[in-house]
């Protein structure tokens, strides 16, 4: 077991999913109480790192980090580092490629409280926050905690872009599915059998708490 | 959050709308304090449209709706107060009760505005009213059509409100509930003294129920008047069509 490479996957998956989650709630909720012009290109925008090969949005966010980049350089300029191969390139990559698997089922959630039941709070008197705090927060919870779950288990597994924005630094951009391909590349099947299995049952146990949570949301609603 | 002061100081609701589109609006009517005024007309009228424009939910392109001295909306004016400024008590059609919280929760939820230690006794005081005494635990899917659109009501009602109005509120129970809660709704407006607006599409309920009639078709208020006299003489043939009259010879 890479045992710094599995604490540099949960760590990024942690700081994906903290960066990620507000950002999801603000653009689920936005997208779910709100129709303008072109939602269905902010919406397919937010679905295409699902369908893109890893190895075209790594391609792609390589230029947009790279050190030729306006981003790269005003990163080089502040912080004298270069933000490709680096663990806080690797968190903006991720963030990005996980943005569908955060917002998707927070405005799929938000989407289910439905109209009347914001107009019943805001004519019952409750403000915009508290109407967000006491009535679609809790009814959109399932939703919420499938994104945190989703992001966190699918940075874990995160692969093809790491590769391209972070190469394969020990401890700076080697994750866990990264140190699986190099344990395999040399042949210590036993090492990259170990780190699998923890992936294989680390993944399925969260889809199987998502699955669940969903069930007794539907239950519970009546 | 406003005053609590009796609803009973408050006067009269009047209501002009007018728009072209998207919604074609052209109504115009009053309400007095303890008066029941009825909006019906077939589905797609735009009764539900002229309700949600009076508790502040639809902002139309003209006109002016004033809840005695306060004004709610003028377009010219560009006048608009808030839902939660204009403390109208709302039943939706489908009740729209919060799912996720019980009866009391959901009564109290209109009643932020009262201190903390008040909200409990009052809650339970109101399901009391509304005849749910020892089911204010209960979540709303755990209650009977007609026991939910009684908690509807108790929330209504929590915020001591200006104007209630009442969307279809006994359309989703069957007939011997109806009859119960049209009862229980007259006994209601007894003790209230403020305008009730009751959206309907059944005459016989609007005939029962309101003192006065408005018969609305496309946006379009026809006829106003008590209900007897609208279905003994309406003003036009459409109105006939629409009460299901007879045409005038």
């Amino acid at each position: 077991m890479d045992w710094s490479a599995l604490i540099l996957s949960l760590q990024l998956a942690a700081a994906t999913t903290l960066v990620l989650l507000p950002i999801g709630v603000i653009l689920g909720r936005v997208l779910a109480f709100h129709d303008f012009r072109g939602k269905r290109w902010v919406e397919a925008l937010i679905t295409l790192p699902l369908v893109l090969p890893p190895t075209v949005l790594g391609y792609y966010l390589l230029i947009a980090l790279g050190v030729a980049s306006p981003l790269g350089q005003a990163w080089q300029a502040l912080t004298g580092e270069t933000l490709v191969f680096s663990f806080s390139g690797l968190l903006i990559a991720s963030v990005v490629f996980n943005l569908p698997f955060a917002i998707q089922p927070l405005q799929r959630a938000f989407e289910g409280v439905g109209p009347d039941l914001r107009q019943a709070a805001w004519v019952g008197g409750l403000s915009p926050l508290a109407t967000f705090r006491k009535v679609e927060l809790p009814l959109a919870w399932p939703g919420l905690l499938s994104a945190v779950v989703l992001t966190f288990t699918h940075t874990l597994g995160e692969f093809g872009v790491v590769l391209m924005v972070g190469g394969a630094i020990p401890g700076e951009t080697r994750t866990i599915a990264i140190s699986i391909y190099d344990r395999v590349q040399a042949f210590d099947t036993a090492a990259a059998g170990i780190m699998s299995a923890f992936l294989l049952i680390s993944s399925f146990l969260a889809v199987a708490v998502v699955y669940g949570v969903g069930a007794r949301a539907v239950r519970l609603r009546g | 959050m406003g005053d609590l002061a009796p609803s009973s100081a408050v006067g009269g609701l009047r209501v002009r709308l007018r728009q072209d589109g998207p919604i074609r609006l052209d109504a115009a009517f009053a309400c007095a304090p303890g008066e029941l005024h009825a909006l019906v007309g077939p589905s797609g009228a735009g009764k539900t449209t002229v309700l949600k424009a009076i508790a502040g939910l639809y902002r139309p392109k003209g006109g002016e709706i004033t809840c005695g001295p306060a004004v709610w909306f003028d377009a010219q004016a560009g006048t608009w107060m808030s839902p939660q400024d204009r403390r109208v008590g709302l039943v939706f059609q489908n009740y729209a009760l919060f799912p996720h919280m019980s009866a009391q929760a959901n009564v109290e939820t209109s009643l932020q505005g009262r201190p903390r230690p008040e909200r409990e006794p009052r809650a339970l005081a109101l399901l009391a009213q509304v005849g749910l005494e020892g089911k204010a635990h209960r979540r709303p899917a755990d209650l009977s059509g007609g026991e939910q659109q009684r908690v509807a009501v108790a929330r209504a009602l929590a915020r001591s409100p200006n104007v209630l109005l009442l969307d279809e509120p006994f359309a989703a129970v069957d007939r011997r509930t109806r009859r119960r809660l049209q009862a229980d709704l007259n006994v209601l407006r007894a003790d209230l003294n403020i305008p009730i607006l009751l959206v309907t599409h059944d005459l016989d309920e609007a005939q029962a129920l309101a003192d006065q009639m408005s018969v609305l078709h496309q946006g379009e208020i026809l006829q106003t008047g008590h209900p007897d006299a609208v279905m003994a003489n309406p003003a036009s043939d459409l109105v006939a069509d629409i009460l299901d009259l007879k045409p005038r010879a």
